[in-house]
């Protein structure tokens, strides 16, 4: 590698960062960059912590130590509902949408942090409202037609089926226009064919959106192809960090995975 | 059967979403201006209630059908703005400046009263508004040489300068323009920034705030203007009855207004004016029934009380979306008629809420 690509710059930092839950540690001195454009992904086995740091990032949790820093800004003193106003946007490992309501008004919601109307202009309904409303839907209809949900648009949430709810939350997160967008496990609960969309549609945020990626996944044919790098981790540390192929051949990881090959030595002579 | 085709956004927009909605809406309209020509004055004061409750239910309706938080504790926002409105229309306040004022003063006092709300969720946030309930029944009972103590105050009737609205129908006219105004501005926050963010936060706190809407803000607004609503509704209960005393906002009067919304639909405007209809007319229909109870019966105390608990376990048990939903079936079946077929409205359970991040 000679010259630096313009990507390169550092979008979000995570320094020695630990979370305590009484007697669990359950992240515990975890550090890596993710850089601008690139799809950053973590694995490991299920307890890892991958889950936290996202909670963690997102502010639901507050760390026992270390600091988490977006394009050089701290996020240690926001509020949660802040860090959507920085371009930070996130779906849930189970599903988290507003389900009482539309697909349209879902996606609409996620357009909240650019809305700056107030409540009396709402209940007048002012001009700046109208045109504003009319700007959302633009928006949003950008995004229905990126991911082909024409046919759910005025369906109510509570209604639809698993893989189009996962769609529909990948949805709303594109409608604040995120500069990062945390996926916390995409593929989940999807037939291979919805997984294929995925990873088309990963592709694309990150290709055409511009939008970096950090997500978290199982399925991990689906992390080889998406994924610029990978962070796995273990037991709340980090075990191993680089490219897919580089990640998934690291003997720790395996071990991780699958025990040592004396575990296995172990288990052989029980059974015998 | 009808489809909507929509070719623009502000088809989306619009309040009246297609010619049928205006239709209607315009012929209720007419009636309702019609009415005092038409209804005796008996039943003309009934259809005044049915508004003035309405508004106070449109509040209630915006917290707890759109917001997801209860309150057991509205009848006092409702006595807040009715003695505010008693107290300034007898310094000779004109009534547009005192309506403002006992909904301004409500509205803050909802916002006080939100504070909690940040911190409790359901059944613990339904009893917090229940002890500020009694709070402020017992406070109007006490603070005797503003509000009269137990013995009550009299209201005048509203005015502007000389002109006075003593009459029923100048009465009626009144109510009616606010709640068509009152119904407008629910309808308009509900189709903006604003509205949407009440709803995500009935449907998920967490992923509302991970889309950056301020909890706490919204939460306090959704208090706040909830509260105004049941001020300006207090208001013209005040001056509709002519005579307030503490025991008109205390806990019953809490727990009919909660039956109205969710009798009503929660989650509809509709259902805020339906609520309204079925808490006017169901001591009427009792009434009426008694004469066909066994005396015994007819004369036992709490009749009313069995009578709502009653409706209320039905609905919940049958109708759990109210008599909105029960319009909403209708208006289908109307809608779709050699077509409709038994079980359209079946629900379907969704097992997806196994672990939520609460």
């Amino acid at each position: 590698m000679s010259a630096p690509l313009p990507i390169s710059a550092t979008l979000l930092s995570v320094r020695g960062l630990s979370v305590q839950f009484g007697g669990v540690r359950a992240v515990s001195d975890v550090s890596f960059d993710v850089q601008r454009g690139e799809v950053f992904t973590l694995i490991g086995p299920n307890g890892a912590g991958k889950t936290t740091v996202f909670n963690l990032i997102s502010r639901i949790y507050r760390p026992t130590a270390g600091d988490i820093a977006f394009e050089g800004r701290s996020l240690s003193d926001l509020a949660p509902h802040d860090i959507a106003s920085l371009g930070i946007a996130r779906t849930f490992q189970n599903i988290e949408l507003f389900e009482n309501a539309t697909v349209l008004q879902n996606l609409l919601i996620g357009r909240h942090r650019h809305s700056s109307v107030s409540l009396w202009q709402c209940g007048l309904f002012t001009g700046r409202v109208r045109a504003a409303e009319i700007a959302a839907r633009r928006k949003v209809e950008e995004v229905i037609d990126l991911l082909d949900l024409q046919h759910h648009r005025e369906s109510v949430v509570a209604g639809l089926p698993y893989g189009v709810r996962k769609v529909v939350e990948l949805a709303r997160a594109l409608c604040s226009e995120p500069k990062l967008l945390l996926l916390d496990e995409p593929s989940s609960g999807l037939n291979p064919e919805e997984t294929d969309d995925m990873v088309f549609w990963i592709e694309d945020i990150k290709n055409e959106l511009g939008v970096t990626v950090l997500m978290v996944e199982h399925d991990m044919s689906l992390v080889s192809k998406v994924s610029d790098r990978v962070l796995a981790m273990n037991q709340g540390e980090v075990l191993a960090l680089g490219t897919p192929s580089e990640v998934q051949s690291h003997a720790g990881v395996i071990e991780a995975y699958l025990g040592t090959s004396q575990d296995t030595a172990k288990l052989r002579r029980v059974a015998a | 059967m009808r489809f909507l085709y929509k070719t623009d956004y502000e088809q989306d927009i619009r309040l009246a979403k297609h010619a049928g909605h205006r239709l209607w809406y315009g012929l209720l309209l007419l009636a309702l201006l019609a009415a005092p020509g038409v209804l005796p004055e008996y039943w003309l004061a009934q259809l005044t209630f049915v508004l003035v409750y309405g508004i106070v239910g449109l509040g209630l309706m915006l917290l707890s059908g759109f917001t997801g938080q209860f309150s057991i504790g509205h009848a006092a926002f409702m006595g807040v703005g009715a003695y505010t409105e008693a107290v300034l229309t007898a310094k000779g306040w004109p009534f547009p400046a005192s309506l403002v004022a006992a909904a301004l003063l409500s509205g803050a006092v909802g916002a006080i009263v939100g504070l909690p709300a940040l911190r409790l969720k359901g059944l613990y946030l339904g009893i917090a508004t229940l002890a500020f309930g009694f709070i402020v029944e017992e406070g109007l009972a006490r603070w005797e040489s503003v509000t009269g103590g137990n013995s009550g105050m009299p209201v005048k009737a509203p005015s502007i300068g000389d002109w006075s609205l003593s009459s029923g129908v100048a009465m009626y006219a009144l109510c009616l323009v606010l709640a068509v105004l009152c119904t407008l501005f629910v309808l308009n926050l509900l189709r903006s920034p604003v509205g949407r963010a009440f709803v995500a936060i009935r449907d998920s706190e967490i992923s509302a705030q991970s889309m950056g809407i301020n909890l706490a803000k919204y939460k306090t607004m959704a208090f706040s203007v909830s509260a105004g609503l049941a001020g300006i509704g207090g208001a013209l209960y005040a001056h509709k009855v002519q005579f307030i005393s503490p025991d008109q906002f205390s806990i019953g009067q809490s727990i009919d207004l909660l039956l109205l919304v969710v009798i009503g639909g929660l989650g509809s405007v509709h259902g805020a004016f339906f609520g309204a209809v079925f808490l006017i007319t169901m001591p009427q229909l009792l009434t009426l029934a008694k004469d066909y109870l066994p005396t015994a019966v007819a004369q036992a105390n709490g009749l009313q009380g069995l009578a709502y608990g009653l409706v209320l376990i039905a609905f919940v048990l049958f109708e759990p979306m109210g008599l909105y939903g029960r319009w909403i079936k209708l208006r289908t079946y109307f809608d779709a008629v050699p077509f409709y077929r038994r079980g359209l409205f079946k629900r379907q359970k969704t097992f997806q809420k196994s672990d939520r991040l609460k």
